[in-house]
Parts: structure tokens; sequence; C-alpha cells
């Protein structure tokens, strides 16, 4: 069936919410209006305002009581609505949500689901395009998430649900129109394995979310220069899936991670590292990295193009790798 | 509870409860001197009465969310005391295997949820708690300690904003010290009546003497069958003064000591004491008895701690996640 990323994430919602009763959603604006994507239009009618639940603009109240209600023994879903308000939680999903677990000494875990949106492209500027979905997999104690497809976008979330520790969903803003065929029984899908969305073997495009999308379109122009591009789809960015990269960097022998988030201190970085580390001798160039400029992201459309990968950068980052 | 209404055995059980926090606490300041508790240990001497008179209204299977300064909360909710030292000392036979010490104490069996050392943090996750027991049917309060210093966070506000706007069984429960560490109230609060606060947000406050436990039993019963009757959430100021430091490594050069000489008096402890002899409700046989069951549980907790084992070093990444996808 034609359905969009935004559809299939709150098919996901749907199926979770007729599942299981002790799933409910909280969020800012996700009853009323719908949703500040219109991910949650509908379901205040359809659900009720006790399982649909809007919040006051109170990241931290919000998201701590999510982690109270997890605790509790429900399955919320908290909707924060953007990444860059996420920082306002910080305290929550760091010194709470991510800590609880094992300074109890294993007592008390955090079934606890929270989507966020991340990333640019739609010009709303510096504060609401950032990506920051890199700082939180330095944190031990969450799983993180970048659903890029609209399988994953359906299928992620349930299974998150049913994990018994507090996951993160981040979803690109760029990606919530994009319309695809979908299977009309697509479900859960797993949450702890890269995927390779085109096999190559000239060079291994590391990605995931709103840059998966760029680097296949780039592949496809490669392939016209006689570039074969092998493009994985991290999916998970904590814990990162080190065999499903180290085997293509293996067949490819160089790497180009396409990252949204800042170069420096990012998970493009870590990314680098751990190939350096693991496999150092099968590279036969260093490990490239095209990721957004240091700048906080501008309103101005030339800028913000400017800032974030884009097809034409990606291909030329991947030339220059392959000096071709 | 009134004074009339205190029958002997309600009367020596409460002091018994603040006696037993302040020995425990005595003996914690001791082992650290002895270098056996290390990291920061803040004590509640001087408090007891809160805890005590408060936890008694609430039922075995309510939730507490307490702070750093949470041993005598530990204790009255029901934490061994063995649990309690063991932790301290940082063995793997205490609370939360050694792994939290004094400011993180933990129990599921007695649903006590820390323990929490951000300063409000503790606010929203017990609405969390008490909106996961609406959500299921369950009539139970939330019980949240913090301090004063904690109405100046965010936090504070945001949580009683939606604690009352979502009607959450929560009892917010503020032992206002005077300190937020070592800066007093007028220093940094505009506004000094706590209780104003909490009732901007539509929280019904009340303010008691902290140091009277009568008063803090009373009250602290009334608000939880309120609460509990679906009234929505409470505020209780309970004001008091700590008599030690803020931790073990505190100077104390932001206060008079003759401030502290004039709390004394008042401290909870000698004044229910007191009350009860004059009431013939209490003797120096009955005191003497009291004392020698407290030393000797704590000296049984001490030597359970001291027997302890380490948490092997191999286990340092384990409850990172939850062992049933490991």
């Amino acid at each position: 069936m034609r359905i969009t990323y935004r559809e299939a994430v709150r098919a996901a919602i749907v199926e979770a919410l007729e599942r299981d009763e002790r799933v409910f959603l909280l969020g800012e604006d996700v009853g009323m209006y719908g949703g500040c994507y219109a991910v949650s239009k509908g379901l205040l009618e359809r659900f009720g305002p006790e399982r649909i639940r809007d919040t006051p603009l109170a990241e931290s109240a919000f998201v701590g009581a999510g982690i109270g209600a997890a605790l509790a023994g429900m399955r919320p879903i908290v909707e924060v609505m953007t990444c860059n308000f996420s920082l306002l939680a910080l305290d929550q999903i760091v010194n709470n949500a991510a800590t609880l677990l094992h300074m109890s000494g294993g007592q008390f875990n955090t079934p606890l689901v929270i989507r966020t949106t991340t990333g640019a492209g739609r010009q709303l500027a510096a504060q609401h395009s950032h990506s920051f979905e890199g700082w939180f997999a330095h944190i031990p104690g969450i799983k993180v998430l970048a659903p890029a497809t609209l399988e994953d976008a359906r299928g992620m979330l349930w299974t998150a649900l049913e994990d018994p520790d507090p996951v993160l969903i981040f979803e690109h803003v760029g990606l919530y129109n994009m319309e695809g065929e979908l299977a009309a029984d697509a479900g859960p899908v797993g949450i702890d394995r890269a995927e390779i969305r085109r096999v190559g073997t000239a060079l291994s495009l590391l990605t995931y979310g709103g840059c998966l999308f760029k680097c296949l379109d780039a592949a496809a122009q490669l392939a016209e220069l006689g570039i074969a591009a092998e493009v994985v789809d991290l999916r998970t960015l904590r814990p990162l899936d080190d065999a499903t990269i180290l085997a293509s960097v293996r067949k490819t022998h160089r790497v180009l991670i396409v990252d949204e988030g800042w170069r420096s201190g990012s998970i493009s970085a870590e990314i680098s590292a751990r190939i350096m580390e693991q496999c150092f001798y099968d590279l036969d160039a260093p490990v490239a990295r095209l990721c957004s400029a240091e700048v906080p992201i501008p309103y101005a459309k030339q800028l913000e193009d400017a800032a974030v990968p884009q097809i034409e950068t990606i291909i030329a980052a991947a030339r220059e790798l392959l000096e071709r | 509870v009134t004074t009339e209404g205190l029958t002997p055995a309600l009367g020596r059980a409460l002091l018994f409860e603040m006696l037993r926090i302040r020995r425990f606490e005595e003996a914690a300041a001791e082992q650290y001197s002895a270098g056996k508790i290390r990291g920061f240990l803040h004590l509640y001497i001087g408090e007891e009465a809160i805890a005590v008179g408060a936890i008694r209204a609430l039922a075995p299977d309510e939730a507490i969310v307490s702070t750093y300064r949470e041993h005598g909360h530990a204790l009255v909710k029901g934490i061994s005391p063995r649990a309690i030292m063991a932790e301290m000392f940082g063995k793997l036979e205490g609370c939360a295997r050694g792994r939290g010490g004094s400011m993180h104490l933990f129990d599921a069996a007695t649903r006590f949820y820390g323990g929490n050392a951000i300063v409000a943090a503790g606010l929203p996750v017990a609405a969390g708690l008490a909106l996961g027991d609406k959500m299921q049917g369950r009539t139970r309060v939330t019980a949240c300690f913090f301090g004063d210093g904690a109405v100046a966070e965010g936090e504070f506000h945001e949580t009683l904003n939606l604690a009352a706007l979502w009607k959450l069984p929560v009892l917010f429960a503020c032992e206002n010290n005077l300190y937020a560490m070592g800066t007093r109230l007028e220093r940094y609060s505009s506004q000094t009546d706590l209780c104003v606060k909490a009732q901007a947000c539509g929280v019904p406050a009340i303010s008691v003497d902290g140091n009277d436990v009568l008063a803090v039993v009373e009250a602290t019963d009334a608000a939880c069958r309120r609460i509990r009757a679906g009234g929505g959430p409470e505020f209780i100021e309970f004001r008091t003064y700590r008599l030690r430091g803020h931790s073990m490594f505190d100077a104390q050069l932001y206060r008079d000591k003759r401030e502290v000489d004039e709390w004394i008096p008042r401290e909870p402890i000698a004044r229910f004491e007191a009350t009860l002899r004059e009431l013939g409700l209490l003797d120096d046989a009955d005191l003497a008895q009291l004392e020698a069951q407290i030393a000797a549980e704590i000296a049984d907790a001490i030597a359970f701690a001291e027997a302890g084992t380490l948490e092997p070093v191999e286990d340092l990444t384990r409850f990172v996640l939850s062992e049933e996808q490991r």
C-alpha cells in the first residue's frame, strides 16, 4: 500500500495502543492539535484523553512522568517535539532513565520510549534543526534508534516498547512526507542490526536517518560513473552493530561516513575509531567523514543547504576518497 | 493525633523511630570518620520527626521518592539498617549492591525509589509513579520528599503544575531546613513563603512544624486521606532545621553557631521525649530500654556491613541494560 513515513509512524502508534492497554502517548500537542508534525492526528478522538495526553510545555516534568509511569507498570510513549527541546529534559533522560537500573543494583528498569524529531532541511533555523542523536548515543543505559525507511518507521516502535529499558527514537523531519510502498502486513522489526540498503564493492557509505536517501541517490549517480557504492543504514546508533559495519569495510576497503551531526566528538568519530581499532589493515584509505558544518543551522535556504550533507557533496567526497 | 489522644504505644513507637534514625546516623558519622563510609554523607539529624511522622501515614505498598538526605526515610519505610549500612560501606549486601552509597538507597520490596542526588529531579518521577497508579486504577499515594532548595528548580514548578492539572495522587513533602546547601532561603528565593509557590500551581498547601512529630503525623495523615479520596496532590511544608552540616565536608561558614544553638531546644527528639515524660508515658527505664534495643540493632548493622562482600569487578557492567536481553 502507498503510505507516508508520517502515516507509518502513526500506524505503529495505533498498533501499540491497540495491542497493549498499558501503552499511552504523552507530549506537547499530541492530542487536540494532532502532533506538531501531524503524526498523532485523529488519535485523541479514537483513544481518548487518558491515552493521548496533551502535556504542559514542561519537558522535564512530562519526560520524568513517563519514567515514573514506566516504573509503575505502564508503557508510555513520550513525544518530545524536537530533539532541541529534549535538552530541557536531559536531566530526566540521562540522570534518571539511563541511570536508575545500574544505580539501583538492577532493581528498577525503565521501559520507556521517547520519540522525537531531528535534523535540518525545513528552514526551521538554529533551535529546531539540530541532530542530537549522536550525543544521546554517548550514554550507557539507553538505546538510540534512527528509523529511515517506511518499514522501520512502522516497525521499530513496537520492538522498542517491548524493550525493558529506555529507547529513544529519532525521526528525521525531512522524512515525514516521504511516500512509498509498504506491505499491508508490515509489522515489528528488529532494532539490533544495521542493514545493507545497496550492495557495492568500491566503497562503503555508512549513514542513517535523513542522510540515508541522499546516500542512496548519490550511490545511484556514482553507479553511472562506474563506482559501485555500498550503502549501510546503521538504524541503531546505540548499540552500534559493529559486525555489519566491519563486514562491509572488509569487503570495500574504503569508508565514507555521512552524518548530519557535527563532526567533532560525533557518532561518525566513534564509528571511525571502531573501524580503525578493529580493521585498520583492511583499509585502503583513511576513513572519510562528511558531517554538518560546525555552525548553528541557519534559516536561509542556501546556508542551510550548505551546512548539511547533500547528494552532490556525498558524491564529491566519495570520488575524492577513490581519487576518481 | 493530639497529646490527649496519644497512647503509650504510639508515643514510644514514634520516639523509638526518631531515636533509631538519630543513633543510626551518629554511627554512620563515626564510620565515616573511620574511613569505612566514603563519598558524600548527608545527615538528617534534627529533621527526624518528618520522616517518622509522615511515612506513618503511608501504606506499605505506597511509594517514596526521596533525596540524597534519605537515611531516615529509608529506615522508616522499612529498609533494614543492615542493608543501608552495607550500602554505605559499598558492599554487595547493600540495598543497591553498593553501587549507590549513602545518596542512592533503593529498594523494590518497600517501593523506595531513591535516593536522588539531583535536586528536584525526583519530583517528575513521583508524578509519573502516581500517574501509573491512577491509570491502572490503584488507590495509593506516592510521597515525594525534597528540600526547600528544590522549590527554586524548574522541575518543582513543572511537576506541581502537571500533578495538579492531572489530579495525581502525590504528596509533595517539602523539608524546609532553611538552607539550600549553604545558601539561606532569603538569599535564594524571592518568595520565602513556600506554600505560596505550591498554591500558584493550584496545589493545596499547608505549613507544619516539622519538629513536632505529632503535628507531622496529623497533617500528613489527613493529606494522604484526601489524596487517596481523589482530591489530587497536596503540598506540605515541614519547617525544620539541620543541626549538622550539609555533608561531612561542610565547615558551616554560612551560618552563626548561635543560630544552631537556638534550634537545639526545638529539636524533635528531646522535645517529644519531654512531652512523653510530662504525660507520664515514659520514664528513664523505658528510655534505657529503647536505647539498648537501638544500640544492639546498629551494632548488628555495622557488623553485617563489615562482614559484607564486595561486588566482583567482573560485574561492573551488569544492569547497564536489563539482564533479560543480555
